[in-house]
């Protein structure tokens, strides 16, 4: 077994030496420079050159690269160019606004949707089974970010009844712990400041649950659909066991199987859609980082993304081997 | 490395490469014309398309210049409603707003068809190549594709997108056509695999006819089907994600063209002047998204082996 | 049904917890204060962070804006005018060669951190900026580069002779300032924020000058980022990343009115509709440079949008390199007739936007009538072009994208319109939109890759010098030009020492550039400040570099 998780680390080396330079080469090819972001409107040409120089810049592509590496396995990431602020930092504060954004869309995608599935499949060819699969239909077409956009003017320009964008009213002083502005407001007893940083989640949250809204309905249904064809269903309803035991019991249990999974799976999809929410909602997330990096030239912070993300997929994907080797010996002879 | 996060998508795409096989497709269309919804979805996409190759000569005025008598009462806080002769009143730069409304159909469609030809075109290329080869190339392609289908679609774009120093339509497409390529690479792969150890594959084998005879007279056309399903629905997801590209600022820069994801994005800003400059666009690409993908999702349903029963 | 609601809201809190306690690296406790009232806190929404709080480290807006409020300088300039008045000195005279400067300075001021304000302070702080160390810190002076123009020690690729030659403190209440020559930017420039003056003692006390590389970035000293010790109405307190906040407390010991609110707190929002709507929501009481597209329905809801004076130019710049024909006045001149200013100014820009003869403001010495002016007229336009052979004549046009700049709140709609002015008369036009800071600034300035592009300014000081000796007072990759008319002009003009020569010398100037049309002005446009309607007393500047002290909410 040790033996087994040593290769699948090691293979991990070059994998991640490939994904660097792939986001090196990513960034150097970005054009633009860090220069033109560190410097404002009353920079010269000349001095924008004296920056390059400075940072480097202006040397062989291979020794940028190499001190790129050295930076980086040191674990120095360097400076926003646009805040100013160490660019690990940066990101650790933006991960809890994300995190906490989609938990809260994946709660309410959760919450509406398996129910909503679940009556699909059960008035299965009628109206509500037609109307569902229209409606999740509807929210796959319609693009996240208009979405935000028609919620926000809806909601909160012309009612008015949400906050428009970030994540606290900064009158509120809030005692922030963790990160997690609703998780602060409980862990403190401050629950003005929870209820409100949870009223600037509804909007962002529902734009966000949209799409991850829709799969889980369509998942679900489908799943129950199938599960109650299934032979041990109808021995169920033969050995003349209640409608709601069937339901609960067998029914409900089997087909949430494949509905947990594809949660599990919906990950990825929330933190791309979180690129766009944010940006609608101006919630300082992981998304808005990015996007803000891109728009701005921020060589800093897109670097740091980039690589923690690739850092993250190739640790996901060793967990996930190495638990598949621990349930499956099989896996560890291959 | 195949990574269970990955087993989802990748499954999608193999049960429709399994569905394929041209001798269905009768009973396929059978089973549509029963469902409403996809007649609905190919009501609207029919009436997009006819709308996209007409609106040159539905438009009342030209799309591409602007109008003395819209400019005139044109100010940044207040834009010019329907008057008599211009429908829908002016856009932001004294244009005809209901003309580049209409000829935006054609352009979005343009984008979206475009796009979507090219990802199936190199995903044709790519997963042709690996099904029929096989071995060592097979390998490296998909492991390839794989690692294009393990970062979300729109960050992918967000990245191609992001390395063209401005955007034209041609950066646009690119980077939505490049987020199809590992599904269709993947689809062709499975669906020709699935077409390999099918019985007139293995008789024309028997037969001792040539490989590539083989690939191009039996195997490919086979795959058809669920190159089809999979490109009516790439159609809906290019159109929305080129307009989430315009909504990121790395769109098309040409202002002038009149495509609905563009006119989206650029109206962002004046919500409370116009909110028709945005809803109207956004509307139309919701309508055409959703046709595209009620026809899509009802074709993958009517070839869907499970249904046929 | 609620609190279960609740409780599952807190189990699923809770186990994000354990993931927030790993991840987050900065936990950020920041004690909850009691506050004030309302009606004591001004919110004021920041369109960016600011890079640090150390203003001769910054060159831009949203970092002047919090260190206005906490730092003074020598001189400043009247609210509301461009006029110069006393701060930290309450008298200035040069000597006849304009080579020394004897500041008489203010008495019983005190720094933030108790310190006393005097004359060694001041020399302290000319002798920090001209002594500066380190390439990085250096380059990242760029008002002192550009009035000083060199250091003690050049390092990076700086080249500059210094302008500052030394600093004596004659009394604790007379410093005196040698320079190695004279400039026409002076005294005007002593007043820029970027030269505001730092207590000493904390300068010392927090590394104020160690600014290290650190990959593609700097990192700043604590002074820049956590202790900005200055003399002015407001303190630091804090910078909360998290919530995008910094807060300003009130100096009780401000030697001037003291501020009226106790605490100033600026939010920072990057989206501009996001700004406005905080705004409607009443989370925020003012920001700057609403969107034109916004006047009116800021205005029905009760705002006050404040205009300032417009201080500033657009132009069409005209790159003469690529193009040969553009090296022929009469095309360009065409260019300057096809172009509608004035509806482009209706059209595009705010109201109290005005169409441009020249490169200046009209409240600038050495703005004159007499200039020679090409007003629209489409048919002269194409006359002109037919002369000069350049008839289907096709142009780059380079436009920015992502940038809004007062003198350009909307660049590709004014573009847009420009193209269409342009296209009226049968140029071809070919549209080349980049990211500002994506390609723009280098392939326009650096590397001149466009035939026609738009660009603009807005003035740091009122000296004509400002504006277009920076833009024609040397030959430039952006406008591919040699002239010595041009040249000549403008160096005479900024060898004047009385201000009556200088406003002549620049009236010269700006005739003879009018003749030779090196650009196209197109317009000035007054960038605006929305408040809501019970704040009162924000005197507008057109040098938007407002102080919030005497604001008053209720």
């Amino acid at each position: 077994m040790l033996r087994f998780i040593v290769r699948r680390l090691l293979q991990a080396v070059p994998t991640l030496l490939v994904l660097s330079i792939l986001v090196f080469a990513w960034l150097r090819l970005l054009p633009g420079g860090p220069a033109g972001a560190l410097l404002g409107d009353k920079a010269t040409p000349q001095k924008l050159a004296d920056l390059n120089h400075v940072l480097g810049l202006d040397q062989p592509i291979f020794v940028q690269y190499g001190k790129f590496l050295g930076r980086i396995l040191s674990g120095d990431f360097g400076a926003s160019l646009i805040s100013g602020d160490s660019v690990l930092a940066e990101v650790g504060r933006a991960f809890p606004a994300t995190i906490e954004l989609a938990v809260f869309a994946l709660v309410l995608a959760i919450a509406f949707g398996i129910p909503l599935g679940y009556a699909a499949a059960r008035f299965h060819g009628r109206l509500i089974d037609n109307a569902t699969v229209l409606t999740t239909l509807i929210g796959v077409a319609v693009p996240v970010f208009f979405f935000g956009v028609l919620l926000k003017y809806i909601f909160a320009q012309k009612l008015g009844i949400l906050p428009p964008s970030g994540r606290q009213d900064v009158t509120i002083d809030a005692t922030h712990i963790t990160g997690f502005f609703t998780l602060d407001g409980l862990l403190t007893g401050e629950f003005d400041a929870f209820w409100d940083a949870v009223k600037h989640l509804i909007l962002p949250a529902i734009a966000l649950a949209s799409i991850p809204f829709a799969v889980i309905v369509r998942i679900t249904r489908a799943s129950v659909l199938d599960v109650q064809s299934e032979d041990f269903v109808r021995t169920a309803e033969s050995k003349g066991l209640t409608t709601p035991v069937i339901r609960r019991r067998h029914i409900l249990r089997n087909a949430l199987l494949p509905v947990s999974t594809t949660i599990g799976l919906q990950t990825g999809l929330l933190l791309a859609g979180a690129v766009l929410t944010e940006k609608v909602f101006n919630i300082p997330g992981l998304g808005y980082l990015l996007a803000q990096g891109i728009e701005r030239r921020d060589y800093p912070r897109l670097q740091a993304l980039l690589l923690l993300a690739a850092l993250v997929y190739v640790i996901v994907n060793l967990l996930v081997d190495v638990s598949y080797a621990i349930i499956d010996p099989r896996v560890r002879v291959r | 490395m195949t990574t269970n996060l990955l087993r989802r998508k990748k499954d999608r795409i193999d049960d429709l490469a399994a569905s394929g096989g041209t001798s269905l497709a009768a009973d396929a269309f059978k089973r549509m014309s029963r469902s409403p919804i996809a007649i609905i979805g190919a009501v609207i996409t029919v009436l997009f398309v006819l709308l996209a190759i007409l609106s040159p000569f539905l438009a009342p005025k030209s799309p591409y210049i602007p109008y003395d008598e819209l400019k005139n009462n044109l100010r940044p806080d207040s834009i010019p409603g329907p008057m008599p002769g211009f429908i829908l009143g002016s856009d932001q730069n004294g244009y005809d707003f209901f003309s580049r409304l209409l000829v935006g159909s054609q352009q979005t469609l343009i984008v979206g068809v475009v796009a979507t030809l090219i990802g199936v075109a190199v995903g044709m290329l790519i997963g042709g190549l690996a099904g029929a080869v096989g071995g060592w190339v097979d390998a490296l392609l998909m492991r390839f594709t794989d690692i294009l289908l393990a970062i979300p679609s729109l960050l992918l774009a967000i990245s191609i997108a992001a390395l063209f120093s401005h955007g034209t339509q041609w950066t646009v497409i690119i980077a939505v056509a490049v987020v199809s390529v590992p599904i269709f690479a993947r689809l062709l792969r499975g669906a020709m695999l699935a077409q390999r150890s099918s019985d007139h594959v293995l008789a024309a084998t028997a037969l001792g006819v040539r490989r590539t005879t083989i690939v191009f007279r039996h195997m490919l056309p086979n795959s058809v089907g669920p190159v089809i399903v999979q490109a009516t629905l790439t159609l809906a997801t290019s159109i929305i994600d080129a307009a989430a590209l315009s909504f990121l600022g790395l769109g098309d820069s040409d202002w002038t063209r009149a495509e609905w994801g563009l006119m989206l994005g650029k109206s962002q800003g004046l919500l409370d002047v116009k909110p028709e400059l945005a809803f109207y666009p956004a509307i139309a690409i919701i309508i055409v998204a959703l046709g595209f993908t009620l026809l899509g999702e009802s074709l993958r349903e009517a070839l869907d082996p499970k249904n046929r029963r | 049904m609620l609190p279960q609601r609740v409780a599952r809201l807190r189990r699923l809190a809770l186990i994000g917890l354990a993931g927030a306690l790993a991840v987050t690296m900065s936990a950020c406790a920041s004690e909850r204060g009691s506050g004030g009232g309302a009606n004591d806190t001004f919110v004021f929404g920041a369109a960016g962070a600011p890079k640090n709080f150390d203003p001769i480290f910054n060159d831009d807006g949203e970092s002047f804006r919090p260190a206005r409020q906490m730092f003074d300088t020598l001189v400043t300039y009247k609210p509301g005018t461009t006029e110069l008045v006393g701060d930290l000195a309450t008298a200035w005279t040069p000597s006849a060669d304009a080579k020394t400067w004897t500041f008489t300075l203010r008495q019983g001021v005190k720094f933030h951190d108790g310190t006393p304000f005097n004359a060694a302070a001041v020399c302290f702080n000319f002798d920090r900026w001209y002594n500066m160390k380190g390439a990085g810190a250096q380059s990242q002076m760029i008002y002192y580069g550009d009035v000083f123009e060199g250091f003690a020690k050049n390092e990076g690729d700086a080249t500059g002779a210094p302008v500052y030659k030394s600093c004596e403190a004659k009394d604790d209440y007379t410093a005196v300032l040698n320079l190695n020559k004279a400039k026409g930017a002076f005294p005007d420039a002593f007043g820029l924020t970027s030269l505001s003056i730092s207590s000493p003692d904390a300068l010392k006390k927090y590394n104020a000058d160690n600014v290290t590389q650190s990959g593609d970035s700097f990192t700043y000293p604590e002074y820049a980022t956590d202790h900005p010790t200055g003399t002015g109405p407001y303190k630091f307190q804090s910078y909360d990343k998290t919530n995008k906040t910094i807060t300003l407390v009130r100096n009780d010991d401000y030697w001037g009115d003291k501020a009226k609110t106790s605490k100033l707190i600026f939010k920072i929002i990057e989206d501009e509709n996001a700004r406005k709507q905080e705004l409607a929501a009443g989370t925020i009481d003012g920001y700057d440079f609403p969107s034109p597209a916004d006047y009116s329905s800021l205005k029905d809801a009760g705002n006050q949008v404040l205009i300032r004076p417009a201080f500033n130019v657009l132009y069409l710049g005209i790159n003469q390199k690529n193009n040969p024909k553009l090296q022929d006045v009469r095309v360009r001149k065409a260019i300057e007739y096809a172009i509608n200013k004035d509806q482009l100014a209706k059209n595009k820009l705010p109201t109290g936007a005005y169409a441009q003869t020249q490169f200046l403001p009209n409240n600038v010495p050495g703005y004159t009538d007499a200039v020679e002016k090409h007003s629209y007229d489409p048919n002269q336009a194409k006359a002109l072009l037919q002369q000069a052979g350049a008839t289907g004549l096709t142009l780059n046009f380079y436009v920015p994208t992502e940038v809004t700049r007062p003198y350009m709140p909307n660049p590709v709609d004014i573009g847009g319109a420009i193209a269409d002015d342009l296209k009226a008369v049968g140029i071809n036009v070919n549209i080349v939109q980049e990211p500002w800071n994506g390609g723009y600034k280098d392939d326009v300035q650096k590397a001149g890759k466009q035939d026609i592009h738009l660009l603009g300014w807005t003035g740091d000081y009122a000296d004509a010098g400002n504006f277009v000796g920076t833009f024609f007072g040397r030959q430039k990759a952006e406008f591919g030009f040699n002239d010595p008319a041009v040249f000549n002009a403008l160096s005479n003009a900024d060898a004047q020492v009385t201000p009556e020569t200088k406003k002549a010398a620049y009236e010269q100037a700006s005739l003879v550039i009018s003749q030779y049309v090196p650009a196209v002005p197109l317009t000035s446009s007054p960038p605006a400040i929305v408040v809501k309607s019970n704040i009162h007393n924000l005197i507008p500047t057109p040098l938007t570099d407002e102080r919030f002290y005497t604001v008053t909410k209720g």
